[in-house]
């Protein structure tokens, strides 16, 4: 997965056209998001053709993750031409399924 | 196991829920020579996965985050041979003598069942709360704390679990203003102490929230003191709530006894009303709600769950 962080996230995000993008906003505290990393790794070489998948380390980057509205973790967005399409919240990723429903409705 | 083997498989026991109750009974269960699974949906250790300081569980003094003291409980239940998985349990049947439990992923077998499905959090009721869930508003402070780094944050509630994690939040948080309805305090002396003396934590007495305000990420709330009913907005970048437990026992609504909140009713031997299933921890009806008296009720249920066995199956 790609890693973006404060200096490369206007480029590889906001102003990323080809496809739509997926951003997995994790920390180095965050269990859970560590537990689902392997499996959102599986749906980046399912889906990584139809969609670009990235991974942002808030510990190292709070403010960017912040002006992103992020508060919590693991929190999943999308992004098509630089905005933000779709977004789920901690509260909302109970498998890895969810996170694959979501991607699926960016795979025309 | 495979799947289907697993299917046809009859445990001596199955434990519902993988927190401290259950993993004690895991425990005390295998190290009898039993054949046992616990099936946990989330994560091992439950709500004491999701503290930071566990203070009082005796022999914890060092290393004693909730994360840690859970890791060892279950690896000393795996080396005693305790089986795990991964599953959500939706549906039981105890009406035979071979009990079924129905998970998400498979459907597994039993002659003995032990609920421990633990407690949770319970909302606090303001508006908004559930749409900046995860954006602000949390239930978990050993989860979100480091996020909330120099900022400004909220606990409400007066108990134990709201004293211990605004202390835990001081570590990272800018200042921790704690809410709470009543002018005085549930929590321990001790906990108490350790908070009124704090330089970074406030109190707003009599003081209910009514609503958090924000656009897409919490940036207010909006208090009311009930005593003079004034209410008035507090600048935060998070809240945690804190305000008491419900049992997680809707499945098992008409299948075992339980009280008219939602707590299971046991004897002192662990058993329900139910032969063959017994209940442990949080989900019970009982006095006091920690790990050690859940790990307490792990042991006994699974050493009643062996006599069982050994009187209906091994005569
Ligand atoms: C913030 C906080 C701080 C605390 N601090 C302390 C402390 O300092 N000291 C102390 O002694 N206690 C403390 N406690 C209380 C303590 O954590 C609990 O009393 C204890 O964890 C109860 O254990 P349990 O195994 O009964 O239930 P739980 O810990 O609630 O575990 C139940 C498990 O069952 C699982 N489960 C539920 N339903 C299903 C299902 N249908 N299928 C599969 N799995 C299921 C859940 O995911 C959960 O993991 C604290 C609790 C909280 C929330």
């Amino acid at each position: 997965m790609f890693e973006v962080n404060k200096e490369n996230f206007e480029v590889e995000v906001t102003n990323y056209t080809e496809k739509p993008v997926f951003v997995d906003f994790w920390g180095d505290k965050c269990e859970r998001c560590k537990e689902l990393m392997p499996d959102v790794h599986a749906l980046e070489e399912k889906y990584g053709d139809k969609i670009k998948f990235c991974s942002l380390n808030t510990s190292e980057n709070r403010r960017l993750a912040i002006a992103q509205r992020v508060l919590g973790l693991p929190t999943m967005i999308m992004y098509v031409n630089g905005e933000k399409v779709e977004v789920l919240t901690p509260d909302k990723i109970n498998s890895v399924e969810d996170i694959e429903n979501m991607i699926k409705k960016f795979c025309k | 196991m495979k799947g289907s083997e697993k299917m046809n498989h009859v445990y001596d026991i199955i434990i519902i829920g993988g927190g401290p109750a259950g993993l004690s009974a895991g425990l005390y269960g295998s190290r009898s020579k039993l054949d046992v699974l616990v099936i946990e949906k989330e994560k091992f250790g439950g709500q004491a996965a999701t503290t930071a300081e566990l203070e009082n569980y005796p022999g914890s003094i060092e290393n004693c985050t909730g994360p840690a003291l859970s890791e060892r409980m279950k690896k000393q239940a795996e080396e005693f041979g305790t089986t795990f998985a991964k599953d959500e349990i939706l549906d039981v049947d105890f009406t035979g003598e071979i009990k079924i439990i129905k998970g998400r992923k498979e459907e597994y077998h039993a002659k003995t069942v032990i609920i421990a499905t633990g407690a949770e959090y319970r909302l606090a009721g303001f508006k908004n709360e559930k749409e900046l869930r995860g954006r602000g508003v949390s239930y978990c402070a050993t989860c979100d704390a480091d996020f909330f780094e120099g900022l400004d944050v909220a606990v409400i509630g007066g108990g134990d679990s709201a004293i211990t994690e605004a202390l835990h939040l001081t570590k990272y948080a800018e200042t921790v203003t704690i809410i709470h309805r009543r002018d005085t305090l549930r929590a321990a002396k001790s906990l108490q102490e350790k908070a009124f003396n704090h330089p970074k934590i406030k109190f707003i007495w009599d003081t209910v929230v009514e609503e958090a305000k924000g656009d897409e990420i919490l940036e207010s709330l909006v208090i009311k003191n009930i005593k003079t009913g004034e209410t008035s907005e507090l600048l935060v970048n998070g809240v945690f709530v804190f305000v008491g437990l419900d049992p997680k026992s809707e499945i098992f609504k008409g299948k075992v006894l339980m009280d008219e909140k939602g707590y299971i009713i046991t004897d002192r031997n662990m058993k329900t009303n139910v032969e063959g299933v017994f209940a442990a921890g949080d989900v019970t009806q009982k006095s006091l709600r920690q790990v050690i008296t859940a790990a307490a009720d792990g042991a006994i249920a699974a050493i009643s769950a062996e006599e069982y066995i050994n009187e209906k199956f091994e005569k």
